[in-house]
């Protein structure tokens, strides 16, 4: 573990300190401000941001200052965070991470980013991440690979995936360059990168937060959530975030609790369910060991532990990677080159010249292959068989967790089967990175509740979670757990990439 | 009223079906809450929903949906609960999203059955298959620069009811009846303005033509027709292009046609195996659509006296016959304003038919005057009949009185005063002129009694004419037969 070079530094706050800090007027919001932008400076290699906004930071920290001044602060009161790049923001390059969305500001600001603003919140950028949403390991954004903070500690110096979709997201929080991010979860995409860097990540139930304005992927699927340092950071921005939208026809119309509030550490009582399908074949022990010693941990707790059966756990994958690339197949014909963005025709081409040229450009190797999915799935013959069949399976999974609340009020499982992996290492084999997300979809499927916990460290070095999962709308309760959880495991290790420090790993290696 | 075709090999039946376009009249489109003036610069009418910008999320018009659940119910159609919204993909440069929200296997609307009126007393059950909600795509225009298409996304998004009927229709009049009383509806329920010269009500016609209990034949759609005429030129001209291509020993191809109004056929648009597969699927965007019996009973409440129902009063109540009953119902309007002239008290109402059908409309569609911009009021008509009725004025003023009404818009009272056209129904001035006329004429008078009893009518002209046209001809007649016939 390195030591830090300034453990002074303001950026080291988690976001409930630096609130309390900032109330306290022990520091300004310009101040803390300042140091993370200076942090962002010298963190270009990690390519955390697409775009990044120290201007509009600055103003925005300035107006905090004001109004916690005239005690008028909002729950995120001068907090720089940084904005997954699927949320559109208002005069500011919006991408997705992809090459067809150039040139792209947004003439509205999506409902979670402007919830975020009114809060007060101060955006320092833009975050990286997998193209449209659609990766496990950040590999697939047009503006290049997010790099893991973390390291193996066997001296290789290999580059490591951030987990994906929101890589940069990820990547940021754990490197103290920015104090949260929003991210997105489709079936995975928040708690994934979470887990392989070590921060929580949080995915609402579907209808928590508004999509309006998030770049859709997969529209029954998509969630936006907070991704933060620890519990408490996550419970204090999924309060900004959330709320019911009526341009949102999913959104939830339900109030928005105290979420910090449900921080009581007590779980006394609570039944902890452990489903049994979640044992693969072939798991690395440690992931089974630190799994049972979740567990452990809860029970200590005063937590009851009950085995369950989520019988059609093994078909949520296939059948998830059949819904979303249908709906995603559809999502992005809107990307024509017509109105906005990328746009590659020559003189005297024809439309279906233009539309071919602009995808064909515009769209990456991952997105393609999830189009022409969605599109085979969808088609005359193939409906019956493919989607519709997909939906049915979505209903069983669901029916499994109903089943399951009837016994307990939280699962535990593993997030990931492995931790953070080599840039290299799965490039060339999409089925192997979609058997990340396993532990991670079904959930989405059910559209349930689910956050990632950093719990240990794996034999090389690298951070592990485990993931909670709770029923619908139950996020006090998963907050509740997953704080218990986290005091139990005590996980303080730090990625050897901090801003405050710079990368140790290049200093020793040099 | 079967038109049928004579082929070379014997009798043809034409077998239509229709499915009508019909742009809810609402302020805003089916998923934003963007405006819908009709001519509007281009791109004016347009929000960030419609042009499909990233993020953008569609939420229902429940203005659109009370249309919708309104028309159906004026179709006598069966209302479902519970619809849903699918997806319909293609890509094209007006249809920013790249799919149509639409709604596929569970529409809003389901089977009804509307009655045609063949104008002969003949009506006629047209099945409906059902009705669902869309949206419209917006506008290519590819006649503004030689290499470009510009795009109006003004139609974008703008809520459109499409209106299925079953194969039920055999002929270009039955057809052309069908989209007539289908227009009428929607007028009178105020769910469309079913202005089809704007767009706002099209049809796409099926045709396809059979031997005489045959099983049915292969169909040609014909697209985007905005016109009764061009509807039954298309017909007529798409069956016998089929006809001819069957007994030539060809076979129809299953294909999407379109009319040229100026040559005045159909040709082909794309067939079937150029067709799209539209990879229809839920939108995941939006929830299934469902409401309750109450609203359901809460839309029927609210729909006026419909057409049919308007034509069986005016028939019991008003003792009309068939032709003119179905001209005063065939337009709401129309019908409103003789429902005026009915309130009139004192008045008859077959002469109120008459007048209303032969004079007013016959001087309206002289003058291209809407009925909404009649010079008479439905009052004055009223009255006017009243004054014919007390023999204040007889007929043929009764024309001249009506001429000066329609063209000043003064009521039958004020023009007869200020014109001193009140009829003499003085028994004594009228006998008067008559003793003058008979004691003029001998001759005439003479030739009358030697047996020449039609110059009656000479002698009735002649006293008109002495009395400027004021004598009532009863009187006239009643004082001069025995006169004559002494």
């Amino acid at each position: 573990m390195s030591e830090m070079k300034n453990s002074n530094s303001l950026t080291n706050l988690t976001l409930a300190a630096a609130r309390d800090g900032l109330q306290n007027k022990d520091f300004s919001a310009v101040e803390l401000c300042n140091q993370y932008i200076d942090a962002i400076e010298n963190a270009g290699e990690l390519n955390c941001f697409i775009t990044k906004t120290p201007e509009y930071a600055l103003a925005m920290a300035k107006k905090s200052d004001h109004k916690i001044q005239n005690g008028t602060a909002g729950s995120m009161e001068g907090l720089p965070i940084g904005m997954k790049d699927l949320f559109c923001t208002k005069g500011v390059l919006t991408t997705a991470g992809s090459h067809i969305l150039d040139g792209f500001k947004p003439t509205y600001e999506s409902t979670v980013s402007q919830n975020l603003w009114d809060s007060g919140a101060v955006m320092l950028g833009k975050m990286n991440m997998d193209e449209f949403a659609m990766g496990s390991a950040n590999i697939t954004s047009y503006y290049g690979n997010v790099i893991n903070p973390w390291q193996r500690n066997d001296g290789s110096n290999a580059k490591l995936v951030p987990g994906g979709s929101s890589g940069g997201s990820a990547a940021a929080v754990a490197s103290n360059i920015v104090i949260a991010a929003t991210g997105t979860d489709t079936g995975g995409s928040i708690r994934q990168p979470a887990a392989f860097t070590g921060i929580v990540g949080l995915k609402p139930t579907y209808g928590r937060c508004s999509r309006w304005g998030t770049i859709a992927f997969a529209s029954s699927l998509d969630q936006a959530g907070p991704m933060t340092r620890d519990v408490r950071d996550a419970a204090i921005m999924l309060g900004a975030m959330a709320g019911f939208d009526n341009k949102d026809s999913t959104s939830v119309n339900l109030p928005v609790p105290n979420y910090e509030a449900a921080l009581t550490g007590d779980i006394k009582g609570m039944r902890i369910g452990i489903p049994k399908e979640y044992n693969l074949d072939g798991m690395p022990s440690e992931i089974t060991e630190l799994w049972q010693q979740g567990a452990k941990w809860l029970k200590d707790a005063g937590a009851e532990i009950v085995d369950i059966s989520l019988p059609h756990t093994k078909y949520a994958l296939p059948a998830y990677y059949i819904v979303a690339p249908a709906e995603a197949s559809s999502n992005l014909a809107r990307y024509d080159g017509i109105r906005y963005g990328l746009r590659v025709c020559d003189d005297g081409d024809s439309l279906d010249d233009l539309y071919e040229k602009t995808r064909a450009e515009g769209f990456g190797a991952e997105v393609q292959r999830r189009i022409l999915i969605g599109t085979y799935v969808l088609s005359a013959g193939y409906y019956d068989a493919y989607y519709l069949q997909a939906q049915k399976v979505r209903t069983k999974i669901a029916d499994d967790f109903k089943q399951a609340w009837q016994s307990c009020d939280i699962l535990l499982t593993p997030v990931t089967p492995t931790a953070a992996f080599g840039i290299d290492e799965k490039q060339d084999d999409p089925l192997a990175m979609y058997l990340h997300d396993i532990f991670t979809v079904p959930s989405s499927m059910a559209g349930l509740p689910a956050m990632s916990i950093p719990a240990a460290l794996d034999n090389k070095g690298l951070p592990l979670g485990l993931q909670l999962i709770a029923k619908p709308f139950d996020e006090v309760n998963l907050l509740r757990v997953g704080h218990m959880l986290e005091n139990m495991a005590g996980f303080n290790a730090k990625p050897q990439f901090l801003a405050s420090n710079g990368l140790t790993s290049k200093a020793e290696g040099a | 009223m079967s038109d049928l075709i004579k082929g070379k090999t014997g009798d043809w039946e034409i077998v239509i079906g229709l499915e009508i376009h019909a742009q809810v009249t609402s302020n805003a489109k089916l998923f934003s809450g963007a405006a819908t003036a009709f001519g509007a610069e281009p791109n004016t009418q347009v929000s960030i929903v419609d042009a499909a910008m990233p993020g953008m999320l569609p939420v229902i018009n429940m203005e659109s949906v009370k249309q919708a659940v309104r028309t159906g119910l004026a179709l006598g159609c069966q209302i479902n609960k519970r619809s849903i919204f699918s997806r319909k993909n293609y890509f094209y440069a007006d249809l920013p999203q790249g799919y149509q929200i639409s709604q596929f296997d569970k529409p809003i609307v389901g089977k009804g059955k509307i009655a045609i009126d063949m104008g002969n007393g003949e009506i006629k059950q047209i099945g409906i298959e059902r009705l669902h909600l869309e949206q419209d795509a917006g506008k290519s225009i590819h006649d503004q620069h030689p290499k470009k298409s510009y795009i109006d996304l003004n139609r974008s998004g703008v809520t459109l009811m499409e209106i299925v009927s079953d194969p039920d229709m055999r002929s270009a009049d039955e057809a052309a009846a069908f989209v007539t009383k289908m227009r009428s509806i929607v007028r009178y329920i105020g769910s469309c303005d079913g202005n089809m010269q704007e767009g706002s009500m099209r049809a796409d016609v099926n045709v396809s033509v059979r031997k005489l209990g045959d099983e049915l034949g292969i169909r040609c759609e014909i697209k985007n027709m905005n016109s009764m005429r061009f509807i039954k030129q298309a017909v007529v001209y798409e069956a016998k292009r089929q006809v001819k291509i069957i007994e030539d020993g060809g076979s129809i191809k299953q294909e999407t046609r379109l009319f040229d109004t100026i040559k005045g056929e159909t040709r082909s648009m794309r067939s079937k195996e150029e067709a799209h597969d539209y990879r229809y699927f839920p939108d995941p965007d939006l929830l299934p659509l469902v409401f309750d019996q109450e609203f359901i009973d809460q839309m029927a409440a609210s729909l006026p006296e419909l057409p049919d129902a308007k034509k069986k009063r005016f028939i019991k109540d008003f003792k009309l016959n068939d032709y003119d009953a179905s001209i005063l119902v065939a337009e709401k309007e129309k019908a409103a304003y003789f429902d005026a002239v009915a309130a009139v008290k004192g008045c008859d109402m077959k002469m109120a038919a008459n007048w209303v059908v032969s004079e007013l409309f016959g001087r309206l569609n002289k003058a291209s005057v809407d009925i909404v911009n009649s010079p008479v009021a439905p009052e004055s008509i009223g009255g006017l009949i009243a004054l014919i009725k007390n023999d204040t004025i007889n007929g043929k003023i009764a024309k001249d009185v009506f001429d000066e009404m329609f063209e000043t818009g003064k009521d039958a009272a004020t023009i007869i005063d200020e014109k001193g056209l009140k009829q003499v129904t003085d028994t004594g001035a009228i006998e008067a002129i008559i003793d003058d006329i008979i004691a003029n004429n001998p001759d005439q008078v003479e030739k009358y009694r030697d047996g020449k009893s039609n110059l009656i009518g000479w002698f009735v002209g002649q006293v008109m004419k002495a009395s400027q046209g004021k004598a009532n001809p009863k009187a006239v007649n009643d004082i001069l037969r025995p006169k004559l016939d002494i």
